[in-house]
């Protein structure tokens, strides 16, 4: 997920930079009008969580790895601009210090990450949990939010990967960035985040919601209201 | 700090020490790189050949600690165990540190 530097084209990674930066302003203006001081720690917390989950890559025998990301219970629990803020950071970080997502990259990799997956799994939450507020269906609503942003997030990086051998290639036809079609991308990433990464992600996602809906549940913005 | 801050903060330190599963597992299950963050030494042996544009931006950027690993790609697997722990420990300092810069930043500016 985190695409590395050298894999995307200029004329992929410079408007994706641009659309992060719009974000980050907004969701910058957003945080400043809602944060309070009691949910400074929540947040340093959930990005600190982030970065954590991230270093648990989990094997596919014989084949890849991938790992959760912690997006879909962020935006769920602190709401999705916060959760804007709170993964971007720790993927700068993870560039800057250890080389991992490309720094030419970052913007894309911020919008499909730290973007993309905090909106989706927010409204796939309020999708799934409609009016109901029965345990069973907010469980059901936590785990569907991570499910489908981490394979939404997934596909929007596939996407982004499977253009550049027709967008970017030498006069003889050779891939001059990224070399797999999306012919070849989509289906490869769409998979295992289907059949693996996004359960785990999902089940993460559904595990902290019910511990903190069992604890805390003031503290959740899809929750306890929108407007504070 | 709350009781129940404690308790997660408590939870995170416990997830950086058991990180090295993270690399552990996979090194058990034969299982490479994620799809489409291969280095240029494994794309050549993919692919027969780098394409251009990926060769050339490919190590624009030095990381001080590249991959999670102190000690280089040839270190032993102790070597790389401790330096994901550590890693981990860095990760939880340098996120804390610039989420409560931001937050401190917009605040002041705020109210």
């Amino acid at each position: 997920m985190h695409i590395p530097d050298g894999y995307l084209s200029p004329q992929t990674y410079i408007p994706l930079f641009g659309a992060s930066l719009i974000c980050w302003s907004v969701a910058l203006r957003k945080i400043k009008k809602e944060l309070s001081t009691k949910q400074v720690p929540y947040l340093a917390m959930a990005a600190v969580f982030s970065f954590l989950i991230m270093m648990f890559n989990i094997p596919i025998p014989g084949g890849t790895t991938g790992h959760a990301v912690g997006a879909g219970i962020i935006a769920v629990l602190l709401g999705p601009w916060t959760a804007v803020i709170a993964v971007s950071v720790v993927l700068i970080i993870q560039a800057l210090i250890f080389g991992d997502g490309g720094i030419t990259a970052m913007g894309a990799n911020c919008f499909n990450i730290a973007v993309v997956m905090p909106f989706v799994a927010y409204w796939v939450f309020n999708l799934v949990r409609g009016a109901s507020s029965t345990p069973a269906r907010m469980s059901a609503a936590a785990f569907m939010s991570g499910y489908v942003s981490l394979t939404v997030s997934a596909i929007m990086v596939a996407i982004q990967l499977g253009i550049q051998p027709l967008i970017a290639h030498s006069p003889d036809g050779q891939p001059l960035y990224s070399p797999y079609p999306l012919s070849v991308a989509l289906p490869v990433m769409a998979l295992e985040h289907l059949l693996l990464f996004s359960i785990v992600e999902g089940v993460v996602t559904v595990l902290l919601f019910k511990y903190f809906m069992k604890n805390e549940p003031e503290i959740i913005h899809a929750v306890s209201g929108q407007d504070k | 700090m709350t009781k129940m801050q404690k308790k997660l903060w408590t939870g995170l330190l416990i997830m950086a020490l058991i990180s090295p599963l993270g690399i552990i597992l996979p090194e058990l299950f034969n299982s490479g790189d994620a799809w489409g963050e291969w280095g240029t030494d494994t794309l050549e042996k993919l692919l027969g050949f780098v394409p251009d544009g990926l060769r050339k931006y490919a190590d624009v950027w030095k990381a001080p600690v590249p991959d999670y690993n102190l000690g280089g790609e040839e270190s032993s697997m102790k070597v790389k165990v401790i330096s994901y722990i550590a890693s981990g420990l860095i990760g939880i300092l340098a996120v804390a540190f610039v989420i409560y810069m931001i937050s401190k930043l917009v605040m002041k500016n705020g109210r």
